[in-house]
């Protein structure tokens, strides 16, 4: 038979044990967010419509799968064939097909901390993405529009040059939902 | 009812939500590309930018669950086994000095950071000594935006009218030699569309010190 004072120490550590081990991994007692494990990537992106023109189809899981500094290794040489592919010779910023490929392939999104965030506005180039930039219109004149942006006149604009909806001058900024 | 016959029910029963699954993930419209997706983890989207309301503040956008009809939107929701996640490079190496990291359960988005990465590249934890903000997701239909963040900080996850225009239709017949140039007045293949975003609006001065940062947008699964 267990004294009193063993059974208590029992009965006490009995229930303890069970409290601690109903407490889930990753939960602390207030936070209902389960933030534990580990998560991989399955897709990313930068600039727009850069990947899907310039990535062949069957690499595209691969280059989603693809950090940043690994891009130009993996991919600068299917960059340089969609180029010539597309009849490139040089473009308004007055970039080789080799530098061109060199700029495309880094997928990232240059951002200027202090000033104007624009993809291109006909005067800052590449300084952010806002969402009523026409980025289409930029990427088609400097892959179409040659050294002074006149040639191919029916490629280098796609004639749709505002969203379907006016954004908002607040925060979210995107317009509600159709 | 006979053990054989409700496991075969039972079967029968996961098959076809296997193939109606299958079926909502699939893209009804002809075209496929630069916005096409329909997964929860598949973007359409990133911006950058400085918000015009205030200066001093950076603006991240992350859209995924491209041309989506009202109808989809009124049953979209974002997965809560994606990370949604901003990378930040501020030393102009391309690699990750900072994330912004979005996850969304039970209704509420939590975001943390921006914060130091543990380790940069292809997979993540969720870095919870950065600071967390809050907000319930704007559900289909709500009247105004649900903004979270009681600091410099603001967030906002839910559908969005698809910010994105362009005439893809027609560039993809240029591309397979149909058309030789673009129509003039083009028509917006996004018009009508919508998406599933996730903005956060952060004061610059916690994003260092550098002139010029590169950002990319990534989700990522959990394992």
């Amino acid at each position: 038979m267990l004294s009193k004072h063993s059974f208590y120490t029992l009965s006490f550590l009995c229930v303890l044990a069970i409290l601690l081990s109903s407490c889930k991994k990753g939960h602390s007692p207030k936070d209902d967010f389960d933030t534990s494990g580990t998560y991989v990537q399955k897709d990313q992106m930068a600039r727009p419509a850069v990947s899907t023109v310039f990535v062949p189809s069957g690499r595209k899981d691969e280059f989603n799968m693809t950090v940043p500094t690994a891009m130009s290794g993996l991919f600068k040489n299917d960059f340089v064939n969609k180029l010539t592919a597309f009849g490139y010779t040089t473009n308004a910023l007055g970039q080789s097909k080799d530098q061109f490929a060199s700029l495309l392939v880094n997928d990232v999104l240059n951002v200027k901390m202090d000033g104007t965030t624009t993809f291109f506005d006909g005067t800052n180039v590449l300084t952010g993405r806002k969402p009523d930039d026409d980025v289409i219109d930029a990427e088609l004149l400097l892959i179409f529009g040659g050294p002074t942006g006149s040639s191919n006149p029916g490629l280098t604009k796609d004639n749709v040059n505002m969203n379907d909806k006016p954004f908002l001058s607040t925060f979210p900024y995107l317009a509600s939902p159709w | 009812m006979k053990r054989k016959t409700v496991i075969s029910i039972g079967v029968i029963t996961l098959l076809l939500s296997g193939l109606l699954y299958a079926a909502d993930h699939i893209d009804a419209p002809a075209v496929t590309g630069a916005n096409s997706s329909s997964t929860g983890a598949d973007i359409t989207d990133v911006y950058a930018f400085q918000s015009p309301a205030d200066h001093s503040k950076m603006v991240f956008v992350m859209n995924v669950q491209g041309l989506m009809s009202p109808a989809a939107t009124g049953m979209a929701s974002f997965p809560s086994n994606t990370l949604y996640e901003f990378n930040i490079d501020n030393t102009g190496d391309n690699v990750e000095d900072l994330v912004i990291q979005a996850i969304v359960q039970d209704g509420k988005v939590r975001v943390y950071g921006p914060v130091a990465p543990s380790m940069p590249g292809t997979t993540s934890t969720i870095m919870t000594n950065g600071v967390a903000t809050e907000a319930k997701v704007t559900s289909y239909g709500a009247t105004a935006p649900e903004i979270g963040g009681t600091g410099p900080i603001k967030v906002f996850a839910g559908p969005r009218d698809d910010p994105f225009f362009f005439d893809l239709v027609r560039f993809k017949e240029i591309l397979s030699g149909e058309q030789t140039s673009f129509r003039n007045p083009g028509v917006d293949t996004f018009a009508g569309t919508n998406v599933m975003s996730i903005v956060v609006e952060v004061p610059k001065a916690i994003l260092g010190n550098a002139s010029s940062i590169n950002v990319w947008g990534e989700t990522k699964v959990k394992q």
